[in-house]
């Protein structure tokens, strides 16, 4: 098949995913009642799949093991709350400290305020990078860590109260429009961090991450190169906390903990380190199967399984297993499960393309041609072995 | 080219490198040969900014640049082949070469068919991984991407490390080649007999000091070096 003819082929199964999926949207968009279940799971994976993605930058792409994502998300979302909330309902929400004059009458759109979320947090990502990026793997993942608690700490301090509303968190940022709008936002996103990746700038965070002296032998300044990588990630891992923020329509420090640090980072690992399409599938699997097992922590009656019981003495019995709590149990096997049969990511550091898909078959047939190659020659072997043996005997 | 005069080196307390002086004249091969540890290594990572050295000066036409950051040293002419290949093994061999381009913000593409015709089998092997190459191909595919700055000066360490002769043959006549086209060589090796054949002028580095010095067909001649480093020396 030519190349042209190829890229032609791509173009348009590109343009049919992108309709299908906006045409889905829509019929959703249609219903919003009916519908808000899908809806919510859609808008998280999606905010989430930014945050996998900004993790991806530094940790997959950059090989340096940053763990501040929940502190820089803290950030953005409380940037984006503040600036977002109506102006009448500040004093409501503020009305234990009473919030600041200056900033009491600035209301931004949503897309302003995430843009200035995105500023502030590259901004501190500069200045803490100086010191913290000068540290090597799990060193830099502990400073990092340190700075994200501190981060959620000082958003949460009384001192500040009149600016963050401290523990008391801000409430009541304006939603979604519609579904459109995330989504949107989410892809374009994105979409900015793939064309760096895929910029020579992306080239020189590889060369970074695989081998830093040769790297450095081709004049990669190796400090700038990962300060522009912590400064774009940090960036968008502003941008997702503030979609988180309009997202939840609220914005508490008790959101951002370590744990959610580890949330994305087992999106990234799930997905493929180094892999923009696996970040998204991660973040899509992981939020969408926490609630796919929502049925796990639902107690089950027999009669509710088998109707015909109702009444016996039987169908009164329990499921004992089933109680809340324990669809994180079954949460945590199929994680191990996927760690061990595919410990490179579901799509391991490449990214998922229309070809890789349409080779799946053919790799599949590869792998069984190969593996009944492999048991003919051990038989073969066997066959052989048995045969000299018997020479031996009989001699 | 470049002129390096009294270079001093310490790891720690001790000197690698004790005052060593050479020149590396325009269009010539010059070639620094000794034996393991003798500090030849650490002169070119100290000349690319790598190491920081402790004492002497660099010039490169006329400007000093020790103690310069590396991406400045190289985006003024100069490239390093590193010891032991060091290509990017999960790129292909497309990308380890733009990423030798890295500075240049000019059209690279003039620069891309000549590293391809210099060396047809990475062009062959361009959208594969550098980690699947043989040994060779990863050297050649490491002397390329250093070719992909468009360097005044290209600086190898020990390019046939490892290699099989033949293979170290088609490097040396390779390097060749790139000093016939007008780009200036300072190559480090420990085969001296095929780094002297090739070389304008050769110095002879122990224990941190240059001890002989002459043209490529002296040195080949001298009684010490045969005995030292071509093990034909008269017995």
């Amino acid at each position: 098949m030519s190349a042209n003819r190829k890229k032609y082929i791509r173009w348009i199964l590109d343009a049919a995913l992108i309709a299908a999926i906006l045409i889905y949207l829509d019929i959703l968009q249609a219903d919003t009642t009916a519908h808000s279940y899908a809806i919510t799971i859609i808008e998280r994976s999606c905010i989430y799949a930014v945050a996998a993605v900004s993790m991806n930058l530094i940790i997959g792409f950059t090989g340096q093991f940053s763990l501040g994502t929940a502190g820089f998300m803290c950030i953005g979302a409380y940037v984006t709350g503040i600036l977002t909330i109506p102006v009448k309902m500040r004093d409501q929400i503020y009305y234990l400290y009473g919030m600041a004059g200056w900033l009491h009458d600035i209301r931004l759109p949503m897309l302003a305020a995430l843009a200035i979320s995105a500023l502030i947090c590259g901004v501190i990502a500069y200045v803490i990078g100086w010191p913290v990026l000068r540290l090597k793997s799990d060193y830099l993942a502990i400073a990092t860590l340190g700075f994200s608690e501190i981060i959620r700490a000082i958003f949460g301090w009384d001192g500040l109260g009149k600016i963050t509303n401290a523990s008391y968190g801000v409430s009541n940022i304006p939603p979604f429009a519609n579904i459109f709008e995330c989504v949107a936002i989410c892809g374009v996103s994105i979409l900015i961090m793939s064309l760096l990746i895929r910029s020579s700038y992306g080239r020189a965070f590889k060369a970074v991450r695989d081998d830093d002296v040769a790297a450095e032998a081709m004049g990669i300044n190796l400090f700038h190169t990962k300060q522009l990588s912590f400064v774009v990630s940090s960036a968008f891992a502003g941008v997702a906390g503030g979609l988180l923020a309009v997202f939840m329509r609220s914005a508490v420090t008790s959101t951002f903990t370590v744990a959610l640090t580890y949330n994305i980072l087992l999106m990234v690992v799930l997905g493929g380190i180094g892999s923009v399409s696996g970040s998204i599938i991660g973040a899509f699997l992981v939020t969408g199967s926490q609630e796919w097992l929502r049925f796990l922590d639902k107690e089950y009656f027999f009669s509710d399984l088998f109707p015909g019981l109702a009444g016996t003495a039987f169908g009164a019995a329990r499921v004992p297993l089933l109680r809340n709590g324990f669809r994180m149990v079954i949460f945590s096997i199929l994680l191990m499960v996927v760690v061990l049969f595919w410990n490179h990511g579901i799509t391991g550091s490449r990214e998922l393309s229309w070809e890789r898909i349409a080779g799946i078959p053919a790799a599949v047939r590869e792998k069984k041609k190969r593996k009944a190659e492999a048991a003919e020659r051990r038989a073969r072997e066997e066959a052989a072995a048995a045969a000299l043996e018997k020479e031996v005997r009989g001699q | 080219m470049l002129i390096v005069r009294d270079l001093n080196i310490r790891y720690g307390g001790i000197e690698a490198v004790r005052g060593i002086s050479f020149d590396v004249p325009d269009g010539k091969i010059v070639t620094l040969v000794g034996a393991n540890g003798a500090g030849k290594s650490s002169t070119l990572r100290s000349i690319i900014g790598l190491v920081k050295p402790s004492g002497g000066s660099i010039l490169l036409r006329d400007s000093y640049i020790r103690g310069r950051r590396t991406d400045e040293i190289v985006s003024q002419g100069i490239t390093l082949v590193p010891e032991g290949r060091h290509v990017f093994p999960d790129q292909t061999v497309l990308e380890n070469l733009k990423i030798g381009a890295y500075l240049r913000k000019d059209d690279i593409s003039e620069d891309l068919e000549r590293v391809y015709t210099l060396f047809p089998r990475l062009k062959e092997r361009s959208w594969q991984p550098a980690g699947t190459l043989s040994g060779g191909e990863q050297q050649m595919l490491a002397v390329g991407r250093a070719l992909m700055a468009n360097p005044a000066l290209i600086m190898m360490d020990e390019p046939s490390l490892g290699l099989a002769p033949i293979v170290v043959q088609e490097i040396f006549s390779i390097i060749q080649r790139i000093h016939d086209q007008g780009t200036t060589v300072l190559l480090v090796e420990q085969n001296a007999n095929m780094a002297l054949r090739i070389a304008d002028y050769a110095y002879v580095i122990e224990n941190g000091a240059i001890t002989i010095q002459g043209t490529g067909a002296e040195l080949l001649k001298n009684e010490r070096v045969r005995a030292a480093y071509l093990g034909t020396g008269a017995k």
